[in-house]
């Protein structure tokens, strides 16, 4: 058995079996937060640890995502299921609008524009109140299937997962198909990547475009979550989680955006007892985690647990 | 073995009450449970760190009393960094895992939005901190809040702005989310009020020149007050701009910027003679001595400055009277079951806060009129109250 379908097993087992020992409906909570934060950082993933372009403007895909779920009822009738593959559309073509100027630069300069774009949506969701609220968020209408009213923690917990487990199989696979290994190539070294026959600039895009995708369905799921948005979901802070979050769990490793996605939820939860202190002590925790496990946590544990039997 | 049986199912029976009785026992002793999610941290602290330190204070003070009809109360307090969504997250907590009675806090509008669907599923009541009048209307069942809204400001403003025969408003708006909120009631209720809005300008929150947008007021014909619908440094710099272009018009400040720290931003000369509706708090002491809300706001003052050794603040208010309108409810409910405590809520008549006297109905969420904004001036460097 490949490691990919181990890696997808362990995955479906943690799902399946956790909510036996959540002792109240806050827990469905707090899990599917995580699988559906963890579906944005491992979208961001593929464009960070498998291309090797940094964007710290992916909480702006996430925001369109999130937004278009309460636009496209309000503005256009549209169902608020519809919604979610309509945001995935969206987002999807303004990366590859977006994309193509910005993937020629490279490192802090893609950096910068990456960032500019995720302040741009910000900017739009602030300032156009008509339409968006404003600061104050807009309210996203209760989803409806068949006459079944979804709602609730567990229905959710359900849905995230699922999407999670999706979500994470499509990048394995992605990672271990020709087009991954053209992206490992030029995310090793463009040059060499462009001698051997690799279209660099197609790739680039398809990466953005494809982690554009999963920022939009995430942030489409967790708006109706929430049943609300507030442009903090687009923000600048945002995108600084999900970038720490890949960064964390191992830039080269699917299953570390899940868990670095899982650190950075679960972390604010488990310190409340702190107080004022919290937020020192996360980025403390932050920092050994980087200081200790410089590959990140998942191929740092890996490593470690290699050498100790030798 | 008669008197056996007997005494053994004698025991069986005693445990069996011990055992029905036991959480009866319990509940009378337990602690009442009230729930907090504020912004004392991040972009609302100045808001949110003042509700938290006025609900640790008088929880104390009720509990060092001797509690709610004999139980303490127990303050679950959780930070929400000013972030709608884990806002949200807490909530979840207070309601499925903390199990609160009610909860006061939701420092600004958005998290208090994200968060009222949580308490409004659970039918357990929710005392908002926030000012959007989006949270009471229209009525939610479980919903309250205790500040006034941005609306009452735009009335309160207007109404001065008539008594002085002026009806042609300027406005230049932040565009925060205070400074939008408000701009948009004011376009709202202008009308009502006999105002036309003839310029309509905006200023990003962190600006720091308001010249041009002031230069196009100044140019509009027929200008006759300028109201400024914003917090944080915007309207101190627009104060400071306004006085440097020589501007002789009304000015009119929002209840945003009722605090000392605006008049030294903007220089007591700069400040000079601008106007602004604010809640009683600021001017307790020039307030009457049969005025009602005199002695609640001197006592609060005291007592807020004396455990924190800082200056007091409107927002530390709204937590006060979220949670005493909160503990007199519980009080005259005699319980803590959610629909009894919403209504014990709702039937708050005469009660005297620092924001104001509060008379709830089914209809009204808030139970506060115009009366409870204060004109003030400001004259030397000084709030002035002036006459309503």
């Amino acid at each position: 058995m490949s490691a990919r379908w181990a890696t997808l097993i362990i995955l479906a087992v943690i799902i399946g079996t956790i909510p036996w020992f959540f002792p109240s409906g806050f827990y469905f909570r707090v899990a599917a937060l995580i699988w559906v934060t963890a579906l944005a950082a491992v979208g961001l993933q593929i464009l960070m640890g498998q291309a090797g372009q940094v964007s710290l403007g992916h909480a702006g895909f996430v925001g369109i995502g999130a937004y278009t779920m309460a636009l496209g009822p309000k503005l256009l009738g549209l169902d608020v299921l519809l919604c979610l593959p309509l945001g995935a559309a969206i987002a999807g073509c303004v990366a590859f609008v977006v994309g193509r100027p910005i993937l020629r630069l490279k490192g802090h300069y893609l950096a910068v524009a990456t960032l500019g774009f995720g302040m741009l949506v910000t900017m739009v969701l602030v300032n156009e109140v008509a339409l968006t609220g404003g600061p104050d968020g807009i309210r996203i209408p209760r989803p409806e299937l068949l006459g079944w009213r979804i709602r609730g923690g567990e229905t959710f917990y359900w849905i995230t997962g699922g999407a999670l487990l999706i979500g994470v199989w499509i990048a394995l696979n992605l990672q271990a198909s020709p087009s991954g290994r053209a992206l490992a190539a030029l995310h090793d070294s463009e040059v060499a990547a462009r001698t051997v026959g690799i279209d660099v600039a197609a790739h680039k895009l398809r990466a953005f475009v494809i982690a554009a995708v999963y920022g939009s369905v995430a942030g489409g799921l967790l708006a109706l979550m929430n049943g609300f948005v507030t442009p903090d979901a687009a923000g600048f802070l945002a995108s600084i989680e999900y970038v720490t979050m890949v960064v964390i769990g191992g830039l080269a490793s699917v299953p570390g955006a899940v868990v670095g996605a899982a650190l950075l939820v679960l972390l604010p939860q488990t310190l409340t007892f702190l107080h004022e202190y919290e937020q020192a002590v996360i980025g403390l925790l932050i920092m050994l985690f980087m200081i200790f496990l410089r590959a990140g946590i998942v191929p740092g544990l890996a490593a470690l647990l290699r050498r100790r039997p030798a | 073995m008669g008197i056996a049986s007997m005494l053994r199912r004698g025991a069986l029976a005693l445990g069996a009450a011990a055992i029905v009785a036991l959480p009866a026992l319990a509940q009378r002793n337990d602690p009442i449970r009230i729930g907090a999610v504020l912004s004392v941290t991040g972009p609302a602290s100045f808001l949110g760190d003042p509700e938290d330190k006025t609900l640790r204070l008088y929880v104390n003070r009720i509990n060092a009393a001797g509690g709610v009809n004999g139980r303490p109360i127990q303050l679950i307090v959780y930070d929400d960094g000013g972030d709608a969504n884990r806002a949200r997250t807490f909530a979840t907590r207070l309601v499925e895992d903390d199990r609160v009675v009610a909860m006061v806090g939701g420092t600004t509008t958005g998290t208090t939005m994200a968060m009222r669907p949580v308490f409004e599923d659970a039918r357990i009541p929710f005392i908002s901190l926030a000012g959007g009048i989006e949270i009471i209307d229209p009525v939610s069942p479980y919903t309250f809040k205790t500040p006034h809204t941005d609306r009452m400001a735009c009335e309160k403003i207007f109404s001065d702005v008539r008594a002085r025969g002026l009806s042609r408003v300027a406005l230049i708006s932040g565009t925060d989310g205070f400074g939008q909120s408000m701009r948009t009631q004011c376009q709202r209720v202008a009308q009502a009020a006999g105002i036309t809005i003839v310029a309509d300008e905006q200023y990003g929150p962190r600006d720091s020149d308001m010249t041009p947008q002031l230069t196009r007021i100044r140019n509009t014909q027929g200008v006759e007050a300028v109201v400024n619908p914003g917090f944080g440094q915007g309207p101190a710099i627009v104060t400071r701009n306004y006085a440097q272009l020589g501007i002789r018009l009304p000015l009119y400040q929002s209840h945003g910027v009722a605090s000392a720290q605006f008049i030294q931003l903007a220089t007591p000369q700069a400040a000079e003679g601008v106007r602004l509706p604010a809640a009683a708090l600021l001017v307790a002491e020039q307030l009457p001595a049969n005025d009602p809300q005199r002695q609640v706001l001197i006592d609060y003052k005291t007592a807020f400055e004396r455990e924190t050794g800082q200056p007091v603040s409107t927002f530390g208010g709204h937590a006060y009277d979220g949670l005493m309108i909160l503990v007199e409810a519980i009080k005259r409910a005699n319980s803590t079951d959610g629909t009894r405590l919403r209504d014990a809520i709702r039937a708050t008549r005469g009660f005297v806060g620092t924001g104001g006297v509060v008379n709830m109905s089914a209809t009204d969420h808030m139970g506060l009129d115009l009366s409870a904004f204060r004109m003030v001036e400001i004259r030397n460097g000084q709030f002035v109250l002036i006459g309503n």
